[in-house]
């Protein structure tokens, strides 16, 4: 079990690449840079691989248990420092380990984590070749590799956001890697400051469950939550789950915290690919999958994820609709994409929804890259109005970026369309039907994710050239270092379905097999409640066993969404296929007011700017909760402060009376006395000359005059 | 020579008495001034012995206690003056003036 043991190395390899840039970066060359910050990456990789190879062994040899190990204890040490009493006057002690936690789940991160990540480093060595501050660069990837496994590894809660924070941190500096331009520091910021705003709510959801279970280990939490079926609709449990996603939110990027995503497209496009459409995005959906134990006591908590995930792919999707940039475009597909995967955990389709992540890692990813390759073919170009016909001059990106469109859009047989079909149909039937209103808001996103991909694709590769002379010169097929990941990728974009071919097709669906041992148990005891209470709750997991009665419904249901690809395609094909230099688009024809809309991102970002952070002034006062918060600012200064300097001025006044007080007429009358007796006692003063046998002469005198007055008296 | 009667002591305790004062009062150096007083302690003594002679041993048993007194005295003086010329380096008593106003 070599692999297995030594899993610790795996992220602290990519932690040992960055502190190398960190301290010496500066002084190494390119190349230098390169090897050390890939090969960390490299090694971590085929770490991984082997631990998750043995592990396989591992859970079969000891009935299905994850592999945990906890090294050390990092807060609370067995001392009783942080003992508190937990719900039901439970002593409990606050305790959380630095610990690996290897399960089905946390395999999945891990493969497509690392080996995504090592595409994307090899990638990077391309793009960034000709980039200053290209150490800078890779030990930031690296620290993010690092903050991204110790994430996924980490066996409790504490530890998972040390990792969340620590992503979130790299996403900021990475985003912010071109920080002489301002946009790209403002998105930074707007990135982090929109995270933290989820990051509270993730961090009380922790001490909610610290509070309620007395413990933060994963396994422990799953574990209580999985033994006590009656805790359904637990109220406590209900605000954690809700707590827990509204961190989940902010990292990725969900109605109402999605803002940030869009505007991350700042930093360099390798780090869009890995950081904000691969990896660190779908850390919410990790932390909602993982906690799964808890998100089906709380079936109000999954309505809420269902529909903010629904909500989400669709506004997203609509707004990609109309967007320019080719990097916005696929900015608010993963936000769409995102919303699926949401949607699948809402319903109860965890193994669902993280069968999206997998493959969805592969395909953004690998749009994200062919973007990249686009934008450095046409020395930094990012207007798909400023592209076309570009399938011949590059060819390699053309068509490795044609099968990933083609994978997202969802055309059967590439990898998008096993896990956005699974998705489509666990909504449809899951609980009787519950959610199947989200199926036709799902469905209309399916169609419009084919329309924008393929709009993107033929204003990029087909048409008019509408590309400037001056970079029309420049075109070149990007370096083999890009190519290569790119070409990986699309094989990655078509077969990593296969893992998970459903039933219906005749597949095995090993995928849903794997992550079983995750998902099932608590699936069961809810089944078991269920059937033992009322059985019309509903409750936030699936049935399969309904679902394998249906199966002629799910053949309807693949041959409708895949109409909605081939339509949506041929709706791309129609409008932009032979786009010339001053095409139109058929949104704006047909309704030029929604057209604009779309284009504005239906004002969110304004409505934010005025309702939150004042842009809207009367006089020189802002409105909006940041004019409130500064008016109760003022409130603050004025009145409150007012009110104890107040006090403290009367107090002073007060202090500085008596102190007269004391020292004129206390002091006063005790000097006075002191001063009369001295001035009373002067005469006598002068006899203290000093001379001691004078003082002895005059006792001498004074006997003798005493002897001779008694003597002759 | 006649017989030594009372008076003779006393005399001579007088005398003794006297010079002890005279040293007090005029020698500067303060050894010389405790010598002095011993001198005048021991008239003292010479006048207890010679009056136990008419009324019984208690001016004896109270000469013992005067010397005792007056070896503890020349300690504590002599300590004193160890002291004080550690500070002043001098023992001379007109020199000895930090109480003056």
């Amino acid at each position: 079990m070599f692999f297995l043991d030594h899993i610790w190395m795996v992220p602290l390899l990519p932690a040992l690449g960055a502190a190398l840039m960190f301290f010496f970066g500066r002084s190494l060359s390119k190349r230098a840079v390169s090897v050390i910050c890939v090969g960390v990456v490299v090694v971590a990789f085929l770490l991984s691989v082997g631990a998750v190879w043995q592990f396989t062994h591992y859970t079969a040899a000891n009935h299905h248990a994850p592999y945990e190990k906890s090294y050390y204890t990092w807060l609370g040490s067995g001392t009783g420092h942080l003992t508190y009493t937990g719900s039901g006057e439970r002593p409990a002690e606050f305790r959380a380990n630095v610990g690996i936690l290897l399960d089905p789940l946390s395999s999945v991160w891990l493969l497509f984590v690392t080996g995504v990540g090592l595409l994307i480093h090899i990638y990077s060595i391309g793009y960034m070749g000709h980039e200053g501050g290209y150490y800078r660069f890779f030990g930031y990837m690296n620290l993010f590799m690092f903050s991204m496994l110790t994430l996924i590894l980490g066996n409790n809660y504490v530890l998972m956001f040390v990792g969340w924070e620590g992503v979130g941190l790299c996403s900021y500096l990475l985003i912010g890697f071109y920080f002489q331009r301002k946009s790209a520091s403002d998105a930074a910021n707007k990135a982090f400051l929109v995270n933290r705003i989820g990051d509270a709510g993730f961090i009380l959801g922790i001490f909610t469950i610290a509070w309620y279970f007395g413990s933060v280990q994963f396994t422990t939490v799953t574990e209580i939550a999985r033994a006590h079926p009656a805790w359904l609709n637990n109220p406590v449990i209900t605000l954690a789950t809700l707590l827990l996603f509204v961190g989940a939110c902010g990292k990725s990027a969900q109605i109402p915290l999605y803002v940030w995503l869009p505007d991350a497209m700042e930093g360099p496009t390798p780090v869009s690919a890995l950081i904000h459409a691969a990896t660190m995005v779908t850390a919410g959906v990790y932390m909602v999958a993982r906690s799964n134990a808890l998100f089906v006591l709380a079936p109000r908590t999954m309505m809420v994820v269902a529909v903010i995930g629904a909500s989400t792919a669709i506004v997203a999707a609509l707004i990609g609709l109309v967007q320019n940039d080719i990097k916005r475009v696929l900015a608010y597909s993963t936000v769409s994409q995102l919303g699926y995967m949401f949607l699948a955990c809402g319903v109860g389709a965890f193994a669902a929804g993280v069968f999206h992540v997998f493959t969805h890692a592969f395909f953004k990813a690998l749009l994200f890259l062919g973007a990249g390759s686009v934008i450095h073919a046409l020395s930094g170009e990012q207007d798909m109005r400023n592209m076309g016909d570009l399938r011949k001059k590059i060819p390699t990106t053309f068509w490795t970026m044609m099968v990933g469109a083609l994978a997202i859009a969802g055309v059967p047989g590439l990898a998008g369309f096993f896990s956005k079909d699974e998705i489509l149909w666990q909504t449809w039937s899951a609980q009787h039907g519950t959610y199947r209103f989200l199926w036709y808001l799902a469905f209309i996103t399916a169609l419009m994710t084919a329309f924008y991909m393929f709009r993107l694709i033929y204003l990029t590769f087909y048409g008019e050239s509408r590309v400037s002379p001056e970079a029309e010169h420049h075109i070149h097929e990007s370096p083999r270092s890009m190519t290569l990941p790119l070409i990986l990728l699309a094989l990655g974009a078509i077969f990593a379905g296969y893992l998970g071919l459903p039933r219906s097709l005749g597949g095995t669906n090993r995928f849903e097999h794997f992550l079983a041992p995750v998902f099932e148990p608590g699936a069961e005891a809810l089944r078991a409640a269920e059937t033992a209470s009322d059985p019309g709750v509903p409750v936030g997991t699936k049935a399969p066993g309904a679902a394998e009665g249906h199966e002629s419904a799910e053949y309807v249901l693949m041959g409708a969404s895949v109409l909605a690809a081939l339509g949506g395609i041929f709706l791309a094909w129609k409008s932009y296929a032979k786009a010339q230099k001053d095409y139109r688009e058929p949104i704006a024809a047909a309704s030029p007011p929604l057209y604009d809309v779309l284009y504005n991102k239906f004002f969110v970002d304004e409505f934010y700017n005025t309702v939150f952070t004042g842009s809207l002034k009367l006089g020189d006062k802002r409105l909006g909760v940041m004019g409130a918060s500064e008016f109760l600012g003022d409130v603050d200064r004025t009145i409150i402060d007012g009110g104890v300097n107040g006090a403290g001025w009367l107090t002073r006044f007060s202090g500085r009376m008596s102190n007269v007080w004391d020292k004129w007429i206390i002091d006063g009358l005790v000097n006075g006395l002191a001063w009369v007796t001295s001035f009373f006692s002067y005469v006598t003063r002068l006899l203290q000359w000093g001379q001691l046998q004078w003082y002895a002469l005059v006792m001498v005198v004074g006997l003798a005059g005493f002897v001779a007055y008694y003597v002759w008296r | 020579m006649g017989e030594i009667t009372i008076l003779h002591y006393l005399v001579v305790a007088a005398a003794l008495f006297a010079i002890g004062v005279v040293g007090v009062l005029t020698r500067r150096n303060v050894i010389i001034v405790l010598m002095s007083i011993e001198l005048i302690l021991n008239a003292v003594n010479l006048n207890l012995v010679a009056f136990s002679r008419l009324y019984g041993l208690h001016g004896q048993v109270f000469s013992i206690f005067v010397i005792t007194d007056a070896a503890a005295e020349a300690a504590v003086g002599l300590g004193i003056l160890i002291a004080f010329f550690r500070n002043k380096e001098t023992v001379n008593a007109d020199e000895i003036d930090l109480l003056k106003f």
